[in-house]
């Protein structure tokens, strides 16, 4: 298998850091943690995991790794973002923020679109590109307002869009990370080069 | 798409696999939360007084006054937690009803009821409660906790309590870690813990949900002893606005927990904050004010 020689990193400041590692390691794919500069320079993909939007953007600049993240995206390797990871790789222009926004993919974003934790949810959702239905865990999750040109939509919550990707980067709203289903991950895996 | 499910056990959990790695930072009102939401805290517990003017108001402790909550709700966008008494269904209810996104049963408030912890597995609503041994903190899971912190001992501004408790909730996982499956049953008796929670620590290594440090934590250094201790997180309590320069202080700690690793940079977030949160020697407590032998 292709995927066996690949190494994801997991953007290691806040959040849910953990899960995607164990995830990456059961599908038999190499994961490494990633806080500074340098460790970008032994991946071939990143995984910008949920957690809080405002604090992951913060501390992103701290370490200043914001530069480094804009040059692997425009190296052309792959990057996914689940949940806040999808808020910063959003360009998001219509939202007056002083947070970080890295613009990878083109689109307007509500944050905990879906309401506060109480209305967190989780449900069985079809994705374009994967034959059956993923499980899928949303937490005070963001949905995607609209997507600009060259963005294609993967899935919708009643309407509301929930996953999308623009050439190698993919967005998804809910928590794969958080389940034994690791259909939207494999998925991932195939934008890796 | 298939039916939306909400308060499933993944959904509670995961709220706070989400906070991990993060600070929950105690705010009494709404300024306080937009400058703890400023300095990067990954969530903001609501409430009336924090830990040490409760201690110094002394009398009964109860749920804040929802419009404080409401406010704090109004004010930022990251999750907002809210503390309710031991035992205090209709408290948990409120807060439920008011869509608060995290509920503390909280012995830093007085209990409610002495022999009853609240059935959390009866919510949507998420539930974190305090331990200070592994059978507390099975107990609690037993009762539908999601997310567990170490009691310490709260407004004291001394780290002592909640090092004892990490170290005494992982020091008995290793020991669980070593027993044989024919001698956990007594292992559950012994620490007054659910069997199939023992089981499943065991297969683990680990608890089954996240477990933050809380209860005195009052500088940038503390905040990296706890995780370098094993903490997932951190709550600070007092110890931000009690502090000489809450701003400087909240971002410190938010980068110490990041970054536990990195004295050098400990050494500069260290650095010239001002006078921490006066601190109480424990030995000088009386029994009757010591909150973490509130709930069993």
């Amino acid at each position: 298998m292709v995927t066996m020689t690949k190494t994801i990193g997991v953007l290691n400041l806040q959040g849910a850091v953990r899960e995607h590692i164990r995830a990456l390691e059961k599908i038999g794919v190499k994961a490494v943690s990633v806080k500074k500069e340098e460790d970008f320079d032994m991946i071939d993909g990143l995984i910008i995991p949920g957690g809080e939007s405002t604090a992951i953007g913060r501390l992103i600049r701290e370490h200043h790794l914001e530069d480094r993240l804009r040059q692997f995206h425009q190296a052309g390797h792959a990057i996914f973002g689940t949940c806040a990871g999808l808020i910063l790789c959003s360009t998001d222009d219509s939202h007056q923020t002083q947070d970080l926004r890295l613009g990878f993919i083109n689109m307007e974003v509500e944050r905990n679109g879906f309401g506060r934790q109480v209305a967190s949810f989780e449900t069985k959702l079809d994705f374009k590109g994967i034959e059956r239905p993923v499980e899928a865990v949303f937490i005070r999750a963001p949905f995607i307002e609209k997507v600009g040109p060259g963005v294609s939509v993967l899935a919708e919550v009643e309407g509301r869009i929930v996953a999308a990707e623009q050439n190698n980067v993919l967005v998804t709203a809910h928590h794969p990370e958080l389940t034994d289903d690791f259909a939207v991950l494999e998925y991932f895996m195939k934008k890796v080069s | 798409m298939s039916e939306r499910v909400v308060g499933t056990e993944r959904v509670k959990r995961g709220m706070a696999e989400m906070q991990k790695g993060g600070v929950i930072m105690d705010v009494v009102n709404a300024e306080q939360a937009k400058i703890a939401e400023a300095a990067g805290a990954v969530a903001v517990m609501a409430l009336e007084r924090v830990p040490s003017d409760i201690r110094k108001a002394g009398g009964v402790a109860r749920m804040a006054d929802p419009t404080i909550i409401e406010a704090v709700m109004n004010a930022v966008s990251i999750p907002v937690m809210a503390k309710a008494r031991i035992g205090h269904i209709s408290e948990a209810r409120i807060l439920e009803a008011m869509g608060v996104d995290y509920i503390d049963e909280s012995e830093v408030l007085t209990p409610a009821d002495e022999e009853f912890h609240l059935l959390k597995s009866d919510y949507v609503v998420p539930f974190v409660c305090g331990c200070r041994d592994l059978g507390e903190a099975l107990r609690r899971i037993g009762e539908g906790a999601s997310m567990l912190r170490t009691k310490g001992e709260p407004g004291t501004g001394n780290i002592v309590e909640a090092v004892r408790h990490m170290r005494k909730v992982n020091s008995q996982i290793r020991t669980l870690q070593t027993k044989s499956d024919d001698e956990l049953m007594t292992f559950a008796r012994d620490i007054g813990a659910p069997y199939t929670l023992v089981k499943e620590v065991k297969e683990l290594g680990k608890l089954p949900v996240v477990n933050f440090a809380a209860g005195g934590v009052a500088t940038p250094a503390d905040a990296a002893l706890m995780m370098s201790l094993g903490a997932d997180g951190v709550f600070v309590g007092s110890g931000i606005f009690k502090s000489e320069s809450p701003e400087k202080f909240a971002r410190s700690i938010v980068r110490a927990t990041t970054n536990y690793e990195d004295y050098t940079l400990l050494a500069e977030l260290s650095k010239d904050l001002g006078e921490a949160m006066t601190g109480i020697e424990i030995s000088n407590l009386a029994e009757s004010e010591r909150m973490q032998d509130r709930g069993w």
